[in-house]
């Protein structure tokens, strides 16, 4: 019985995890494929990819036909449970920055965690990612070195399968050539982008997506990843001959029946729970990490969100992977006489130093792809190319009025129609309707495409969580409250990204509804709109100026980790996730290794 | 400016007019308790459809919440759904492919948006039969198409509208917008467009190179090196 409930827990544990997303997920899946007997505490519901995917549901069978409601913030069938910019229940307070932005904080409340609808683009950091400041002297290095991790991303896309091309280009790293799968071959409007992006000194590579474009080699990746271990061999490749490889068909966002992307609940949990090391307690609000005498972790308190009952499991070793934010408040929520600021906080850094991802999207509309023949342009759901950053040398050499890069996600095609499809065509129409309407339709189906910019934030000062002193949640726990400020470096790099966009469309020689907004305020989307949210509990050199050390350990407490992206120094213009489960998997095998020599 | 003040209130539960709330949903808040900064707090309506409903599931339309349009009110949108979306040699028209239904169910959804878009519907509706009456002195479901096609004309581009008429215009793009979504999720509207998607295939092999060629776009990627 691997779902138990608070009183039927069978300890004891050796590690409590909190939540179970990528840094849950992953961390569960190397301690328990490694004999560590685990509980994981997951505040949302249990989920089932493979019962509750609506894969080939199509518009009109939803309300609405599938439309953003406030109920469902990214339509009907995305796979968010009980989550979005709110959750029920579990408010929270943001202050808003000098332009009136507001940060936004979206979370899910399900196994999984928003690991089962996320965009699945995983880009691995570049060396001079993880030493930012000794180029630049901006922000902090981490402690850690792209070769420290290197051997992590290799393991983590050869788990999960990250589909992508095997060429490295400058800070732009790809694993030593057998850890990708194939990209998916690109769809018409993609051969434009690659053709014309060359003349503004863009190159544009495969896309890397969490997608399984054939099925994984299940004989020859269990050995690599669990050498010597012959059970965890065997459960690992069990659990690969379940999943299918793509299907070309469904939207990724509603998540994967058929196992062929990466969510926590379809890669991560099922080998974990095959061990029999896993028992999960779901509707598990955790709020405070319990103490000893000595000033170590003993376990968690939780909230049973069903019942209301608070409850308190313990283990030897406490690991956070509520994502960044929430792990943020959990600490700070731990108050004792031991630490009077919170748990791990003797920096006064917990909550300090978040960071999201610089966006900013640019529509054009391409003649070119106009009245093209039906095709089946479903492809593997997404980002068949991309364009890393181009502009390092520019940069070193101050030419650049930013310090840091984004890459472009593009994307175009004939993709599902929605609700959303020919709204608001008229700048293209001149507003017809009837007969020539319905050719419009045919006509401009399939033209549009799309630049979305992610581009590298500096940390500042300014964009931190505290607990709000007024504000609870449902369950009586304090509210977070979020401070945000944008730098002038990202807003700038936010109009170069408009800049850059309308000068690509204007390549591909398409047309724009509307001019880029070269205002660099008004160009930058509010913090937390990316949904890369990270940092709060900052790895570093020392106790003085990091909350974490190298291997995701408080200095504070040697027996308590972060699992999620609250270790992030910086956060480049590479999506987090794959990294967030790379350092898990690293700070994993050191927990088993200290456990191993009985040190923790 | 990071010093502001705000009032906390139950903002959702406050406003004037808006269907019950979920229970059990309601956070601890106090009331009137000033902070700085805004809450984001949220209570699902009771009639909506929550922050889990079943995705397997086909709804029918009127599943969640019941529709409201009268029958004259469902006759003058079948009319104009129709006159945006004729049937041609490719297609049905709108109506025939469920766009009443569709529109009767977005104007009659609790939530803020299409609360706002039903009030623009039925006001359109009443500008609609009045300038009807005022030329022909008949609803205007029943005039003839030519007079139909000449009371849209004057309406159906903002862009070029007379002042007087950007109401009725706004109206119209709405209408013309729900009518596109309601035929275009359709399978009579995605055959419309020869919608090849959503069955699964044993691979996939991107567009024929016969295509690419005659785009001049089939070069592939760029070789190592290039643009370095
Ligand atoms: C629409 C969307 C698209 C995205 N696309 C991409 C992308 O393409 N590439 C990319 O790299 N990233 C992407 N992301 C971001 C990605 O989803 C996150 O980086 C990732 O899920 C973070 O993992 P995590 O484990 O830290 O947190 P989560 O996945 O959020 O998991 C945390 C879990 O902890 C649980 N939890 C929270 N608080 C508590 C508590 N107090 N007690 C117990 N449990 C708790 C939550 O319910 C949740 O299940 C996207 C996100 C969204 C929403
Ligand atoms: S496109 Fe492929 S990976 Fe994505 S949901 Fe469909 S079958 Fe799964």
């Amino acid at each position: 019985m691997p779902f138990v409930t608070a009183s039927t827990q069978r300890g004891p544990y050796d590690v409590i995890i909190v939540g179970s997303g990528a840094g849950g997920g992953q961390t569960a899946y190397t301690l328990c494929m490694e004999g560590v007997r685990v509980l994981l505490l997951e505040a949302g519901r249990e989920y089932s990819p493979a019962h509750e995917t609506p894969m080939f549901q199509t518009p009109d069978m939803a309300p609405l036909g599938g439309s953003v409601t406030p109920d469902k913030n990214f339509g009907f069938y995305d796979a968010t449970v009980d989550g979005g910019w709110e959750v029920p229940g579990e408010p929270y307070v943001t202050v808003p920055d000098r332009w009136g932005g507001h940060f936004t904080w979206w979370r899910a409340r399900m196994l999984g965690g928003r690991t089962n609808h996320w965009g699945r683009i995983s880009l691995r950091n570049g060396p001079y990612d993880f030493k930012p400041h000794s180029r630049d002297g901006l922000g902090f290095d981490w402690p850690i070195t792209y070769e420290d991790v290197a051997p992590y991303y290799d393991k983590v896309e050869m788990l999960v399968g990250v589909y992508g091309g095997d060429e490295s280009r400058e800070n732009t790293p790809a694993g030593p050539g057998d850890t990708l799968l194939p990209p998916p071959p690109p769809l018409v409007s993609d051969h434009l982008f690659m053709q014309r992006a060359p003349k503004l000194g863009i190159t544009v590579l495969p896309g890397r997506r969490a997608v399984l474009t054939r099925a994984q080699d299940h004989r020859t990746i269990p050995g690599k990843l669990h050498p010597g271990n012959p059970r965890a061999q065997r459960i690992l490749a069990e659990a690969m001959r379940n999943r299918s490889a793509c299907l070309w068909a469904t939207p990724c966002g509603r998540g994967c029946a058929v196992g062929a992307n990466y969510q926590s609940t379809t890669v991560h949990l099922p080998p974990a729970l095959a061990t029999g090391n896993l028992d999960i307690i779901t509707h598990a609000m955790v709020y405070e990490v319990t103490l000893d005498k000595q000033g170590r972790a003993t376990g968690v308190r939780f909230v049973d969100a069903a019942t209301g009952r608070h409850e308190h499991a313990s283990a030897r070793i406490v690991v956070l992977g509520a994502s960044a934010c929430e792990t943020a408040r959990i600490l700070l929520n731990s108050k004792s006489s031991l630490f009077p600021n919170g748990l791990a906080n003797s920096s006064g850094l917990v909550g300090r130093y978040i960071l999201d991802t610089v966006g900013s999207s640019v529509v054009g509309q391409i003649p070119l792809l106009e009245s093209l023949p039906p095709l089946n342009e479903n492809a593997a759901g997404g980002l068949q190319v991309y364009a890393p950053w181009w502009l390092y040398q520019e940069q070193l050499a101050h030419k650049v009025s930013f310090p840091r890069g984004y890459h472009i996600e593009y994307g175009g095609g004939k993709v599902v129609p929605s609700v959303y499809t020919f709204q608001g065509l008229e700048w293209l129409t001149g507003g017809s309707y009837g007969r020539k309407l319905k050719q419009d339709a045919r006509r401009y189906y399939g033209s549009f495409v799309g630049f979305d910019g992610r581009g590298a934030m500096v940390p500042n000062e300014n964009c931190y969580v505290e607990l709000d002193p007024v504000v609870k949640d449902r369950f009586g726990i304090p509210a977070p409250r979020f401070h945000w400020q944008w730098g002038e470096y990202e807003q700038r790099q936010a109009a170069h990204m408009q800049e850059t966009f309308g000068a690509l469309i204007e390549a591909m020689g398409g047309r724009l509804q509307s001019p880029v907004v070269t205002d660099p305020v008004k160009a930058i989307s509010p913090g937390g709109n990316m949904i890369h949210e990270v940092g709060g509990a900052i790895m570093g050199e020392n106790a003085r100026s990091s909350v974490t050390n190298r291997w995701s350990q408080t200095w504070d407490v040697p027996n308590l980790f972060v699992a999620d992206g609250g270790v992030f120094a910086y956060n480049a213009d590479k999506n987090p996730t794959l990294t967030i489960m790379a350092l898990a998997w690293r700070m994993s095998d050191h927990i088993l290794q200290r456990m191993r020599r009985r040190e923790i | 400016m990071t010093d502001r003040r705000t009032t906390i209130k139950l903002i959702v539960a406050a406003a004037a007019g808006v269907p019950a709330l979920r229970a059990g949903a309601a956070g601890m808040l106090v009331p009137g308790a000033a902070v700085p900064g805004e809450l984001r707090h949220y209570v699902p309506l009771m009639s909506g459809y929550g922050p889990d409903p079943n995705l397997v599931k086909a709804y029918e339309k009127g599943a969640f919440w019941p529709l409201t349009l009268n029958p004259q009110q469902r006759q003058l949108t079948t009319v104009l759904a129709d006159l945006i979306i004729p049937a041609d040699e490719h297609s049905p028209s709108a109506s025939a492919a469920g766009a009443v239904d569709f529109i009767d169910e977005w104007i009659s959804a609790p939530y803020p948006q299409q609360r706002r878009d039903r009030l623009t519907v039925l006001n359109g509706f009443v500008w609609l039969d009045g300038a009807a009456q005022l030329r022909a002195r008949q609803p205007f479901a029943t005039l003839e198409e030519a007079q139909q096609h000449a009371l849209c004309d004057r309406v159906c581009d903002a862009s070029r509208a007379p002042a007087d008429l950007q109401e009725p215009a706004r109206f119209f793009a709405l209408f013309r917008n729900l009518t596109v979504a309601a035929f275009y999720t359709t399978e009579a509207g995605r055959k419309d467009l020869h919608y090849l998607g959503n069955v699964p295939l044993k691979h996939f092999d991107g567009p024929p190179v016969e295509l690419l060629r005659k785009l001049g776009l089939d070069q592939g990627f760029p070789s190592a090196g290039e643009n370095e």
